[in-house]
């Protein structure tokens, strides 16, 4: 098996911190293809929900979905309902995860896929929240996915589409979210979690082959350190093998492997 | 016309219930379950001025900015899809002006249609909270008289016309939905026009049959059209899949030629073929029955 692409490390990385029996509320792109990996290998019971309103879709490998609502994300699944419905059963509680990319994020996990530069007169229009805001807002458990790079990773993001922490956990409690928490961040690099005290982003540990000052050269912030930075492990023949077949449907057979359920 | 027993008009006949200012709402998310057909017709009748608002939108958003039809539009998330991101035109248009868009998250949106579909003035949710969104919008802080939880109450909207494309309704404007409902429901329930534009009309016995899926009442449509593949390039659940060739194609000219580009688009699809049927002639059947092929692979039958 060819080596592992830094996506490929990032999405793998992220599979693996999703449970059996719980459900993951994800994005579109590698969340989504974490969590659809992680059913496929450790996590045959995970629950998926996707934004259209698709619960417990099983992925048609070659045939990801390009947008949360389309028939794609639906294939297979248990129960197809209304978006609000859909986002309703995370307000009340019933998301273990919530998985979700981010264009921008600063030292306190807030997100901004809103605008680059001042919103009145803005460099760059994103595309916005989505689900996004909601899913951080509801879902007990927050992570986010997104390559380490330092224009990504901020000081302070121009604006805070989903927050995070904001500046601090008092701060968080005192805007009312007080329902849920973030809990890591998962790059192409490392593994980053969140200081209880302060709510700011900690390395916990490296992705394999990077070091703890490459991680610091791609972050716009001083990232505190974790007492023991661990070194996660690398991928498997299997993890990356299911993980493309997903993306591009071609099987490249090796005796882990699975057959993939399809309609009917 | 609400009480009408046969409210069947053509695509240009419904244009004329929706008036240059309105807000109008369209059902679907994205490329999906789209009122293509519909929103194209209100480019077609020179509609100006409108306000459109759609959960998550899709190119529709760019048409509807360069051709003037909108001035105003209001969502969650706009973008085509990962393979296309952000519509690049609709991009400009914000960047030049952020005013005339208006952004919710997904939820705090669907409250809104959902608050308007109650009859109720607002509805309170855990959205938005410690977001620099609230800021910019419509929206208040609210503590809960019994909990004193602090909350965020969002304003109902009740749009003048609400626009949905479904699989099968009656004459009367009876409309079940297959595959997900998105906000749809919501969107008829809150309006105060409701449009239903529909892959098939069958016979009223045949929704009598089913009338556990029949998930729009007619009492609330005032007009409900037939036409097939009336989503399409966007996907229809069940019926066929979104024509990623046709976002290919959109998204290179629109890239290489910016809003003239996407002049040229409308052109090309709403202008010159005259209609939505002789728009899909020129697409042709192969590629139709194509899309519907794929689609069957997706959805069990």
């Amino acid at each position: 098996m060819s080596g592992a692409t830094p996506i490929e490390l990032m999405t793998i990385a992220g599979s693996r911190l999703l449970r059996d029996g719980r459900v993951v509320f994800a994005g579109v792109g590698a969340p989504l293809e974490a969590s659809v990996l992680a059913k496929r290998l450790h996590a045959p019971s995970l629950t998926i929900v996707l934004e259209g309103g698709s619960i417990g879709p099983r992925m048609l490998p070659g045939r990801l979905p390009v947008s949360t609502n389309e028939m794609r994300a639906a294939h297979d699944a248990f129960m197809l309902t209304s978006i609000n419905d859909l986002f309703l059963y995370g307000q009340r509680g019933h998301y273990d995860y919530g998985f979700i990319g981010a264009g921008q994020l600063d030292q306190y996990g807030n997100v901004n896929t809103s605008y680059i530069g001042d919103p009145d007169a803005p460099k760059v229009r994103l595309p916005g929240s989505g689900g996004a805001n909601d899913i951080v807002s509801s879902c007990c458990e927050v992570m986010i996915m997104t390559r380490h790079e330092p224009r990504r990773f901020v000081e302070r993001v121009d604006f805070i589409t989903s927050p995070g922490y904001l500046n601090g956990p008092e701060s968080r409690r005192s805007a009312g979210l007080v329902r849920n928490r973030p809990v890591a961040v998962v790059t192409d690099m490392a593994l980053l979690g969140f200081d209880e005290k302060t709510g700011r982003l900690r390395l916990d540990a490296l992705q394999p082959g990077v070091t703890e000052e490459q991680v610091h050269a791609n972050t716009g912030f001083e990232l505190l350190v974790s007492e023991a930075i661990g070194e996660l492990p690398p991928p498997t023949d299997q993890e990356l093998a299911e993980l493309r077949w997903l993306r591009d449907g071609n099987r490249i057979d090796t005796p882990q492997t699975r057959e993939v359920t399809s309609a009917p | 016309m609400k009480d009408a027993a046969d409210k069947r008009m053509t695509l240009s006949e419904a244009a004329q219930l929706v008036q240059s200012g309105d807000t109008v709402v369209g059902g679907g998310c994205c490329y999906s379950r789209t009122p293509w057909a519909m929103l194209l017709e209100l480019v077609r009748a020179e509609r100006r001025g409108l306000t459109l608002a759609r959960n998550l939108m899709c190119y529709e958003s760019e048409l509807f900015l360069a051709s003037e039809t909108a001035s105003k539009l209001v969502s969650s998330w706009v973008g085509i899809g990962l393979r296309w991101g952000i519509p690049k035109v609709f991009r400009e248009y914000v960047e030049r002006d952020p005013s005339i868009y208006e952004e919710w998250s997904h939820l705090s949106f669907g409250m809104r249609l959902m608050a308007g579909s109650m009859g109720m003035p607002f509805l309170p949710t855990a959205s938005l909270l410690g977001s620099d969104l609230l800021d910019r919008l419509p929206a208040e802080h609210i503590r809960c008289p019994f909990t004193d939880q602090l909350l965020v109450a969002v304003p109902a909207l009740v749009p003048d016309v609400a626009l949905i494309h479904v699989q099968t309704a009656d004459a009367r404007g009876n409309a079940q939905i297959e595959g997900p409902a998105y906000m749809d429901v919501e969107c008829a329930r809150a309006a105060n026009t409701v449009i239903v534009t529909a892959e098939e009309i069958v016979p009223s016995e045949a929704i009598v049959r089913t009338a556990d899926r029949t998930v729009i009442p007619g009492f609330v449509v005032d007009a409900v059209v037939e036409v097939p593949f009336g989503s399409y390039p966007h996907e229809c659940h069940g019926r066929y899949e979104a024509d990623f060739d046709h976002f290919d194609g959109y998204t290179e000219m629109v890239t290489r030629e910016g809003v003239a580009g996407v002049q040229a688009y409308l052109e090309e699809t709403v202008t010159a073929p005259g209609s939505f049927a002789a728009f899909l002639d020129t697409v042709g059947a192969s590629r139709l029955l194509e899309q519907r092929r794929r689609a069957r692979e997706l959805v069990a039958a």
